[in-house]
This record gives C-alpha cells, sequence and structure tokens, in this order.
C-alpha cells in the first residue's frame, strides 16, 4: 500500500520525487547531525552541570562588576555558581518579588510600596557605587567645559538653549563657545542612572523638583529634548549631534573616551567624574541606609555631586534555607574581599564604614 | 467537498480489498481533517491566551484612566499620569510610511529579480535580500543610529526640506534622531519580507502565462504588471500586512533612532515615540503596580492598532481586488 | 500617431520600467552590503577558534567565547521550531484548503494581527503561563515565546504558497478518486513546498536575532547548559547585554556574534533555496 500511494502521488503530482529526495536526506543529515552534536555535548558536559546554581537579576549597571565579581568566585569554588542577568533594576526587583530568582540588584533600594509587594521581610544591601558624568559635543571644544549645578538644572529645564548662553560663557572665558542650539539628551529607558541623574537636579533646582520630580523615568520638560536607549544609546545621539549634552554612566564615559564637563560641587570645586571623586562624594555619608542613601549634590571639595549606590535585595528568610546560606556567603564576599576588583572595571569600590553596615545588615539573614 | 472525495473514492475500486482500502482512508481522513482543526483551536486558544493576559494585566490601567488614555498625552511616570496618544500617532505614521516605501520598492525588486534578472543573478540577490531579515534588530539600530541618522540630518533631511517645504510634514528643525529615520529603518526591515515573499509567488506562476501574454504583443513590463502581478495581488497584499504588522511591532530598532519623545508633532523631522518603544524602555525598570498596567495596556492597544489597521487592509482587498 | 510609434512607445516603457526596477533591487542590494559591510568590518576581527568553543568571560579576561550562546540558540530555536512548523503549517493548510469559510478568514485575520504583537509582549505571555508559575527561568518558555512568533509566519507562507498551487491540479487529483487528506498532503502542500519552505526560512530568521522575548524567559547564563528546563545562555541575549556594556572588548564580541547570526542564516538561506532547486529541476525532468 505504501508503494503504491508513492506511485501514484508521483503520477498525479509530476513533481520530482528526487528533489524531494535530496531535500529529505538534507533534513535527515541536519536532524542526526544536530542529534548527535547535542548528544556529544550532553555527554561532555562538564562538572559545571553538578554544580549549584545560584539566580540573581537586576541592574544592568552592576553587571559588569558581578560578572568579574563572580568569575573570580567560580574559580575559588568551582562548586557553586552565580548566574546574575541584567535586565534591568526594575526587573530585578519584579523578580526578586516574584520569587524566580535569588537575589535582585537594583541601582535605588526598594520603597515601602514595593517592600509590601514582596511578601517578607527583605535585607538591602549596598554593593556597590557609581556616578553620571555629563558629556557633550561641541566641535572644537575640548573636554572640561565648566558647568555649575544650577546651568545643568536650567538646561534640562529648556531655560537655557543656547551654547553662547552668557550663563555658560561666564563660567568658560577662555572659550569660543558657538551660537549653536543645545540638544539634551537623556535616557529614554528607565535606569538608575537617571533616577541619580534627576535627584541631583531635584537637590539643586526647587523649580525641577516641582515641575519634574525623581525618578527614573520623567516627563523631560526641555523642548529640544530627545531620548536614547541606554547608555550606549545616549552616547551615540551625542557623538552624531554637535551641540548636544547628555548624562552617560562612569564606566561608560570612562571607556568611551567621551567629552565631558567638569561640574561645579555644592563647595564650589570643579571636578571630573572618576573613582576618586565618586569615593569623596560617598564619604561624606557614613551612615547609608535602604530609606537613607541619597549622596548626590554632597559638600566637600572633591566630592562628585553626581553620585550615587546600587542594592543587593535578598529575602530575610529565604524559602531554601541551604541556597540562603550560600547566598549569604556569597554576598559576604561580595561586599568585603571582592570590592577591590571593582576599580579594575572603573567602579568605585564601598567605603569601609559602607562595608561594615553591609555586613551588620547580612548579619540579619537566618 | 470531503463528501464529493470520498464517493469519488468509493466508487473506483470494487470487493474485499477496496473495502478496507475505503475505510482505511476514511480513518486517515478523519485524522487529517481532525489535526487541521485541531491545530486551529490550538492557534486560537495561544491567541485567545495572550489577549487575555494583557487585558488582565492591564485591568488596574483600565480601570483608573478609562477610555481617556487613548486620547490623553500624558506620560509622567513620577506623577503616573498615563496616555497613549503620541505612541499610536508614532506607531501609526511610521509603519504607514515604512510599508508605503517597501511595498513599492519590494515589489519593484521582486518583479526585477524574477522576471527580468540574468537567472544567476537574481538567485544571488534573492539570497542577499533574504540575510536582511535575519540581521539582528540591534543592528539595524546602530547602524541606523550611527549611519542613517546623520545621513538624514545632513542630507536626505535638508534635500527634502527644500524640495517639499511647503508641507508640514517636512518643517522645522531637523534631529537626526527622528520619525523619518524610524520609518526608513523599518522600510529597509520589512522590504525583505516583501521581496522574499513576492518573489517566490512570482517564480510560481507557470511559464505558459508569460507565453501567452507575450504572444499576444505584450511587452515584458506589460506581461509583468498586467499579467503576472494581479495574479498574485492576493499574496501581495498579505505579504504587506505580514511586514506592517512586523513595522508595528518592532522594537529596538526604532528605539535607536526615533528619539523617544513622547510629543505630536506634524514633522517627520521632530522625534516621536512608538508604543512598542515605550514599552521595551520601560518596562523592565517600572515597578509600580499601576505603571506596569499602562505599559501593558499600551501592549493591548497595539494589538487592537493592528487588529483596525489590518482589517481595513483586508476590506480594501475586497473592495479593489477583482 | 501610427502604430509603430506606439508599440516603439510601449516597448520604451517597457524598457524604462525594467530598469527601474533593477535600480530598486539594486539599491536594496546596495543597502545590504552596506550593513553587512558594517557588520564585518566591526566584527570579523573578534571572531576565533576560542570565539566559537569557549565559554563568556568577564570583561578584563581575555579569551572569552559565546560556545554555550551558540549551543542555546541551537536548542531554543529547534525546540521552537518543532513546536511552531506542524501547528503552522497545519493552520495554514486549513485556512487555503477551506478558503471559502467564514471561520478561515477570521482564522487568517488573527494570524496577522498576531504578526504585529510586539515580541516583548509575547514575552510577557511566556513568562506568565511558564515562568512565573513554576518561579524558574527555563529555555523552553523562550522556545514557546518564539513559536508563538514563529507561527503566523509559517501559516501566512503556507497559505499563500497553497493557494497558488494550480486549481487544475487539484481538481484532477479530486476527479481521480484521490480523498482530500491526499490531495491536500500529496498534491497542494508538495507543490507548494517552495514557498512553505521558504516562510520557514524567513520565520528561522525573524527569531534569531529576536532579544526582548528571552529577557524574561530564558534568562541567559555565563555557563554551560543543554538542559532546556534551565535558564540558558542564547546568542542575541549576548549581544544585546555586551552591546549596551561599557567595555571595547565586549562590543568587539558583540558584533563578533552578530556576525555568525548573519552567517548561520545565509547558511539556511542556501539550504532552502537548494531544497526548493532540486524540487524545481525535478519538475522541469518530469515535464520534459
Amino acid at each position: 500500500m505504501a508503494t503504491g500511494e508513492h506511485r501514484e502521488e508521483e503520477d498525479l503530482t509530476d513533481t520530482g520525487s528526487h528533489g524531494r529526495k535530496a531535500t529529505r536526506r538534507l533534513v535527515l543529515g541536519a536532524a542526526l547531525g544536530c542529534t548527535a552534536w547535542y548528544g556529544t555535548m550532553l555527554a561532555g558536559a562538564p562538572a559545571a552541570l553538578a554544580a549549584t546554581q545560584i539566580v540573581g537579576a537586576g541592574s544592568t549597571f552592576d553587571f559588569p562588576f558581578f560578572s568579574k565579581a563572580f568569575y573570580d568566585y567560580t574559580e575559588k569554588h568551582p562548586d557553586v555558581t552565580v548566574n546574575y542577568q541584567s535586565i534591568g533594576s526594575g526587573g530585578g526587583i519584579q523578580q526578586f518579588t516574584a520569587k524566580t530568582v535569588d537575589f535582585g540588584a537594583s541601582d535605588v533600594p526598594m520603597n515601602s510600596a514595593e517592600l509590601t509587594r514582596a511578601g517578607g521581610p527583605v535585607l538591602q544591601i549596598p554593593i556597590t557605587l557609581g556616578g553620571a558624568g555629563v558629556a557633550y559635543n561641541l566641535p572644537g571644544i575640548e573636554k572640561g567645559m565648566h558647568l555649575t549645578r544650577e546651568v545643568i538644572a536650567d538646561i534640562y529645564l529648556g531655560k537655557i538653549t543656547k551654547w553662547n548662553d552668557p550663563a555658560i560663557a561666564k563660567l568658560n572665558p577662555g572659550m569660543k563657545l558657538p551660537d549653536m542650539a543645545i540638544t539634551v539628551v537623556h535616557r529614554s529607558d528607565g535606569s538608575g542612572t537617571t533616577y541619580i541623574f534627576t535627584d541631583f537636579l531635584s537637590s539643586v533646582s526647587p523649580e525641577w523638583k516641582s515641575k519634574v520630580g525623581t525618578n527614573k523615568d520623567v516627563q523631560w520638560p526641555a523642548p529640544s529634548s530627545v531620548g536614547g536607549k541606554g547608555n550606549e544609546g545616549v552616547a551615540g545621539l551625542v557623538k552624531q549631534t554637535p551641540g548636544s549634552i547628555g548624562y552617560v554612566e562612569l564606566a561608560y564615559l570612562l571607556q568611551n573616551q567621551m567629552t565631558y564637563a567638569q561640574v561645579q560641587n555644592k563647595a564650589g570645586t570643579y571636578v571630573y567624574p572618576s573613582v576618586d571623586t565618586v569615593a569623596a562624594a560617598a564619604a561624606t555619608k557614613p551612615d547609608v541606609s535602604s530609606t537613607n542613601f541619597s549622596i548626590v549634590d554632597t559638600s566637600c571639595a572633591q566630592c562628585y555631586p553626581i553620585s550615587g549606590y546600587s542594592w543587593v535585595m535578598l529575602y530575610k528568610a529565604p524559602a531554601d534555607p541551604t541556597r540562603g546560606k550560600l547566598v549569604k556567603e556569597i554576598m559576604t564576599w561580595l561586599a568585603t574581599d571582592a570590592q577591590p576588583i571593582a576599580k579594575t572595571v572603573d567602579y568605585v569600590p564601598l567605603p569601609e564604614n559602607v562595608q561594615k553596615t553591609a555586613l551588620s545588615v547580612l548579619g540579619e539573614m537566618q | 467537498m470531503t463528501e464529493r472525495a470520498m464517493s469519488a473514492a468509493a466508487a473506483a475500486p470494487s470487493g474485499a480489498h477496496a473495502r478496507t482500502l475505503r475505510s482505511a482512508e476514511r480513518i486517515g481522513s478523519t485524522i487529517f481533517v481532525g489535526a487541521l482543526q485541531g491545530s486551529c483551536w490550538l492557534f486560537l486558544l495561544i491567541v485567545g491566551g495572550l489577549a487575555a493576559e494583557l487585558i488582565w494585566g492591564a485591568r488596574l490601567s483600565l480601570k483608573t484612566f478609562g477610555i481617556g488614555f487613548l486620547w490623553s498625552s500624558q506620560w509622567n511616570p513620577v506623577t503616573e499620569q498615563f496616555g497613549a496618544l503620541p505612541f499610536i500617532y508614532g506607531t501609526v505614521v511610521t509603519s504607514v510610511i515604512a510599508l508605503v516605501l517597501a511595498a513599492i520598492v519590494g515589489i519593484m525588486s521582486a518583479i526585477y529579480l524574477a522576471e527580468f534578472a540574468p537567472r544567476r543573478l537574481g538567485a544571488y540577490l534573492g539570497l542577499l535580500i533574504e540575510l536582511l531579515a535575519a540581521v539582528p534588530s540591534i543592528v539595524y539600530g546602530l547602524w541606523g543610529l550611527f549611519v542613517l541618522a546623520p545621513l538624514v540630518a545632513n542630507w536626505i533631511g535638508p534635500g527634502l526640506q527644500d524640495a517639499l517645504g511647503f508641507l508640514p510634514f517636512f518643517q522645522g528643525t531637523i534631529y537626526g534622531v527622528n520619525m523619518l529615520t524610524a520609518a526608513l529603518i523599518l522600510t529597509l526591515m520589512i522590504v525583505p519580507t516583501i521581496t522574499a515573499i513576492t518573489r517566490d509567488l512570482i517564480i510560481a506562476i507557470p511559464m505558459r502565462m508569460r507565453e501567452a501574454a507575450l504572444a499576444l504583443g505584450a511587452t515584458p513590463w506589460e506581461t509583468a504588471y498586467k499579467v503576472i502581478l494581479p495574479s498574485v495581488t492576493r499574496g501581495i497584499v498579505g505579504a504587506c500586512l505580514l511586514a506592517f504588522g512586523r513595522a508595528l511591532g518592532e522594537t529596538i530598532a526604532t528605539t535607536m533612532v526615533i528619539g523617544n519623545r513622547p510629543v505630536i508633532s506634524a514633522s517627520l523631522f521632530a522625534p516621536g515615540y512608538t508604543i512598542a518603544s515605550v514599552i521595551a524602555n520601560e518596562f523592565t525598570e517600572a515597578t509600580s503596580d499601576l505603571y506596569l498596567s499602562a505599559l501593558i495596556e499600551l501592549g493591548l492597544i497595539l494589538l487592537i492598532v493592528s487588529l483596525i489597521v489590518i482589517g481595513m487592509g483586508r476590506l480594501m482587498v475586497r473592495l479593489f481586488v477583482r | 500617431m501610427s502604430t509603430i510609434s506606439l508599440v516603439q512607445r510601449r516597448r520604451l516603457n517597457s524598457k524604462v520600467w525594467i530598469a527601474l526596477c533593477g535600480i530598486f533591487a539594486a539599491g536594496v542590494a546596495i543597502v545590504l552590503l552596506l550593513i553587512m559591510g558594517y557588520i564585518v568590518r566591526e566584527g570579523v576581527s573578534a571572531i576565533s577558534v576560542p570565539f566559537l568553543t569557549r565559554l563568556p568571560r568577564p570583561t578584563g579576561v581575555s579569551g572569552g567565547g559565546v560556545a554555550n550562546g551558540i549551543a542555546g540558540t541551537f536548542i531554543i530555536v529547534g525546540i521552537a521550531a518543532v513546536m511552531a512548523f506542524p501547528a503552522g503549517v497545519l493552520v495554514g493548510t486549513y485556512l487555503a484548503v477551506y478558503s471559502h469559510r467564514r471561520v478561515a478568514k477570521s482564522l487568517s485575520f488573527v494570524a496577522d494581527v498576531l504578526a504585529g504583537v510586539p515580541s516583548i509582549a509575547i514575552g510577557i505571555y511566556a513568562y506568565a503561563l511558564f515562568v512565573e508559575p513554576f518561579r524558574h527561568f527555563s529555555a523552553l518558555s523562550a522556545s514557546f515565546a518564539f513559536a508563538v512568533l514563529m507561527i503566523p509566519l509559517v501559516i501566512r507562507a503556507t497559505e499563500g504558497a497553497i493557494a497558488l498551487v494550480p486549481r487544475e491540479l487539484r481538481e484532477a487529483a479530486t476527479a481521480l478518486g484521490a480523498p482530500e487528506s491526499r490531495v491536500v498532503l500529496k498534491i497542494l502542500v508538495i507543490a507548494a513546498r517552495p514557498g512553505i519552505v521558504t516562510g520557514l526560512l524567513l520565520s528561522l530568521a525573524r527569531v534569531t536575532g529576536e532579544t526582548a522575548p528571552l529577557l524574561f524567559t530564558a534568562f541567559g547564563s555565563q555557563y554551560w547548559e543543554l538542559n532546556p528546563g534551565q535558564p540558558m545562555a542564547e546568542l542575541s541575549l549576548q549581544i544585546f547585554t555586551y552591546a549596551i556594556s561599557p567595555y571595547a572588548d565586549w562590543h568587539a564580541q558583540a558584533w563578533a556574534g552578530a556576525l555568525l547570526l548573519i552567517v548561520a542564516v545565509f547558511i539556511l538561506s542556501v539550504l532552502a533555496r537548494l531544497s526548493v532547486l532540486f524540487g524545481r529541476e525535478g519538475r522541469h525532468g518530469g515535464t520534459a
């Protein structure tokens, strides 16, 4: 019957049986090849399968530091792997709340509403530090333009719209500022960097605070503003658009040779964003906690005013105590011994007192 | 149809063997029709589940903002005031421009590749164009940002403004990232779909159609345009609708080049925003329930927008084709 | 005006239009080459044997690769294809065979609408169905999301290709007494194969390179993982993560990954074309 069927179909359709055979052979070959490959891979799968995998998710800002740190951790403890994925701070909080991950990471600690949703006591520990630089693109003008906090706020409010505005010219007497419209660039995706930046603007400008506010994403008031996705989107827009200004996270700024400004701090000095100036800002607030965490617009000679902490969230009483114990061990290591790693990837290590704070919070974990 | 086929099959052979054959065929047919219908039900279930999931996720926003969500142009995450109008506008404008451009370019390229190009060249170019469909969105986005956006800001934009500056669509400051750039990137992304499908449709047309038309004295172009093309109109419309769906839902590439500004402006040189972009931008960072719900409602609106637009497309086919 | 000049005008007209078509085709090809050239320029220096065979390493540690992402892409897309192809082809066949039915019309409408749903929304859907209830990310949930993305494309391609099979072929088969199931399976589907294969290929191309639905489903991994029930690395997800990082070595890897994706789809396209070519040669042989 099978052969009869076959012949009949050939007679009817006149479609080439040899074409079909070739395809069949191809498909069969491909399928066999794939299966064989998959089998070999499974058989040869290294011991990693046997290791305990701790899963974490959240902040994209933390990812380079975490990836380096956890890589080193697994080299020391081959029986533990930590799979951290950068899905965004908000995503990290959501996944943490949904209990699909062992820990979450966010550039802004969870607020009271979010903590209520978490359905259990949550511990939040500071884990690393960062800042945002103010990058610009003005043909012929090098890095180091002086900008005061008020001028930055006015630019982002749309009150200063030209680069040769007297307010900017006054700060940079030697510079030949062009008669060029300012294009304000911001992050279009919600981000911890935006939170730190708007927190900074709110604390220097009452008008910003009342009209716009502080958040991971806001309604940008300047009529000439455009949004770019991620640091690379903002950096790309600034590079593409003469006359633009934008804020970019510290590691990105340092790695990508961008032109960025010296920002005047509360004490009146003009400072570049750097590992040291951000650390100086952090040092002014020894008693940082998840409810009192802002370190923008601090007052000391070397303080960079647009700085902030990043956080890790853990459940105080994890559902699986053995995994919980492991997570606690990893986080203890991350908050202390792993901190020197941060500097190698342009992140700012936690000051000693903050490391202690982190440890004491971790101590509450059961 | 089924009965006719069955009785035809039944009429041919006779005897006991035929009876078993017949019952085997009947079982086969039943299984076959069952599989077809079953898969349709499964498909409906999947889509229904998707719609239900979106409605469920959007319930908070639906309750809070009601129907006003559709024409409010506020989008303020700080005060939690959300409205969808700028996003709907940006999505529809960029996608429609992209579809019109891509349909023209895609169909004409396909005609060339299938009918007029030297055989080998046609095959190679066809293959190349299919590759365009494989380039990841983010690559289009980066390419658009670094290559296309400056091109639009310095050449295409000013050129259009000189030629057509009296129209409101081409007035004002030319930003590199704007709705026009987004529309052009979308065009590039959907051209391969339209070209590849149209080319396959044309290739599948029997040679004798062409021979007949040519024998009647039609020029090669008339053969292609008046004989070949009309016989595949339905397929092309299908391809275009598919491409349009892709343009409506495209996320990363648009996000990189549209400027992400929730403001409605007539000028194509102004930055805009699309529904898919705002979801991609803000979904991973939104933590308040209402904010998330508003984003999901945007997803629901996108579903409804594509429903309406595709519905209109189909209506037009029914009215104008044949 | 004489007839000759009318004919000449028509011939000229024909040439102009054909040239215009050629220009458009060339334009598309040139833009494609520009984009490809851009990727090749950025990516080719980072492609090496270690890049293909090693696991990812953090920034600052040289010699990392995307072997796990390549494996993950095969597994996730493979499972998605297993889910989407039969379902899509069956639904597409139904729509083409019963095209006069009201149900078919609304179903094909639904398929078009589904094609417009942003991939991130489908990611949310897969997340709600598979990840949230089990509190566990998995490659399977990503495959489901991909399958949902692929199905409308497969449906449309199948429907379009079958609708194009000459009516006489079907009528002749039916008149000869072939039962409907066989007419459809052995005649319509076989005759429509080139179109269906193109559709399958396009649907594969569509999902390789999709990132948004993976964030909340496949999740990603730095480790060697082949169990589809676990979080798994995927190439486009790795590209995305690397592309948004600040480091030059990761950017280079992102471009190399993009290049890899394109090469993979290039191979797919060639395979599909070959199968179509074989099919056609066979047909020519038959009629000759």
